[in-house]
């Protein structure tokens, strides 16, 4: 990107970086993803240490690529590294961002989880799982109604809803491999059907 | 879960097992893991019956964090403690990281093709109904629930009005919604 700022790091800029993700993460609830909001606060708008299309495209190419979503949080530490001088501290970025995004929530996450196994009996427990079993599954549905509609939006994109409509049928009651699902729908998008 | 390892309940056999079966997982899953975790864990690996998937699930978007990464935490660490948590992450985590920063390379040369970010969207709308589809899948899971079919759909309901139509924050659905839920659980399960 030709408009990429150029940026003079300090170990004070890097620790910032590496802070900035660290609070974050114990706000990802629901995935990093719901703190992107803070994120373009924090790197955009405050410290301009990435372009607006630095960032929309750290999104966009973790959503493409294969891995979970919260590698986008990588990419944009690798961003700020390349802005601040190329590949050896894009890679310190993407070790500070990423370490930053996941260590607390990890560290958290692991010990609820092994609390909850040694008293998986207990009634208040129990009562969790049972009760937010309902509420899981909705939102389950939920996100895909949110993706289809990102990427659809208006009613006149029905051709994008009727096809994220027939892979939910063809998932949901067939065996079909998900990468000929996937390799479908790049071809349909690449020659305009949808 | 229980613990027994039978035929049809079968155990990750070791942590290289579990890195590997986690970079498999990641590494089929375009657009989020979740649609390949729950087939290939559930219904190929059978390391989780449906039930106990929804279960872990439950704790995993409960928690903070991206909900596959602490999935993969928590099974890994239900077999091997805290090594097999480490062994599991980094399955789903380390492989994937490089191909993304490829990708990143890569998209810097072809960002303005359009057939790119035309397959780009179709991929997108490809992506939603796997999402979706899982949804319905393990919608399958709440028959045992002790809520009861109908409360379960009503919650259910619920809940997707309020996060997919009214596009309420998260976490006061979790907090409203699940709270009750799990209240009303309380009640209903035996002390």
């Amino acid at each position: 990107m030709s408009d990429a700022p150029t940026l003079v790091f300090g170990a004070g800029e890097w620790l910032g970086l590496f802070l900035h993700f660290l609070t974050l993460s114990l706000l990802s609830v629901g995935g990093a993803i719901s703190t992107a909001p803070d994120m373009h606060r924090f790197l955009v708008e405050q410290h301009h240490w990435l372009t607006d299309a630095q960032f929309n495209a750290s999104i966009a190419i973790a959503q493409a690529a294969p891995g979970p979503n919260v590698l986008f949080v990588a990419l944009m530490g690798w961003n700020v590294g390349l802005n601040a001088g190329g590949m050896p501290a894009g890679l310190l970025g993407v070790a500070l961002s990423l370490s930053g995004v996941l260590i607390p929530s990890t560290v958290l996450t692991y010990a609820a989880a092994q609390w909850g196994h040694r008293n998986r009996e207990m009634r208040a427990v129990r009562a969790f799982k049972q009760g937010m079993a309902p509420i899981v599954v909705a939102l389950l549905i939920a996100t895909g109604w949110i993706l289809a509609s990102t990427n659809g939006g208006s009613l006149e994109d029905w051709r994008v809803w009727l096809l994220t409509a027939a892979v939910t049928v063809i998932v949901w009651r067939t065996k079909i491999h998900l990468l000929w699902l996937l390799g479908a729908g790049a071809l349909l998008g690449w020659f305009g059907f949808v | 879960m229980t613990d027994a390892r039978t035929p049809d309940h079968p155990h990750p056999r070791s942590l290289t097992d579990l890195f590997v079966s986690f970079t498999v997982l990641a590494l089929q899953g375009f657009g989020g893991v979740l649609t390949v975790v729950q087939r290939e864990l559930v219904e190929k690996k059978r390391w989780l019956t449906r039930e106990e998937f929804v279960e872990e699930w439950a704790v995993a978007q409960v928690m903070p964090g991206p909900n596959v990464v602490n999935l993969a935490l928590m099974i890994g660490g239900r077999h091997f403690g805290i090594k097999g948590a480490m062994a599991a992450l980094a399955g789903i985590i380390t492989v994937p990281l490089f191909l993304v920063l490829l990708l990143a390379l890569i998209h810097a040369q072809f960002a303005s093709h359009a057939g790119v970010a035309s397959a780009l969207r179709g991929m997108g709308a490809v992506a939603a109904g796997l999402i979706a589809a899982t949804g319905f899948k393990l919608a399958g899971a709440l028959v045992n629930n002790v809520l009861g079919i109908g409360l379960c759909a009503l919650f259910g309901v619920l809940c997707f009005i309020a996060v997919a139509l009214l596009r309420w924050p998260l976490a006061y659905v979790l907090l409203g919604l699940g709270g009750l839920a799990c209240v009303m659980a309380y009640r209903k399960l035996k002390p």
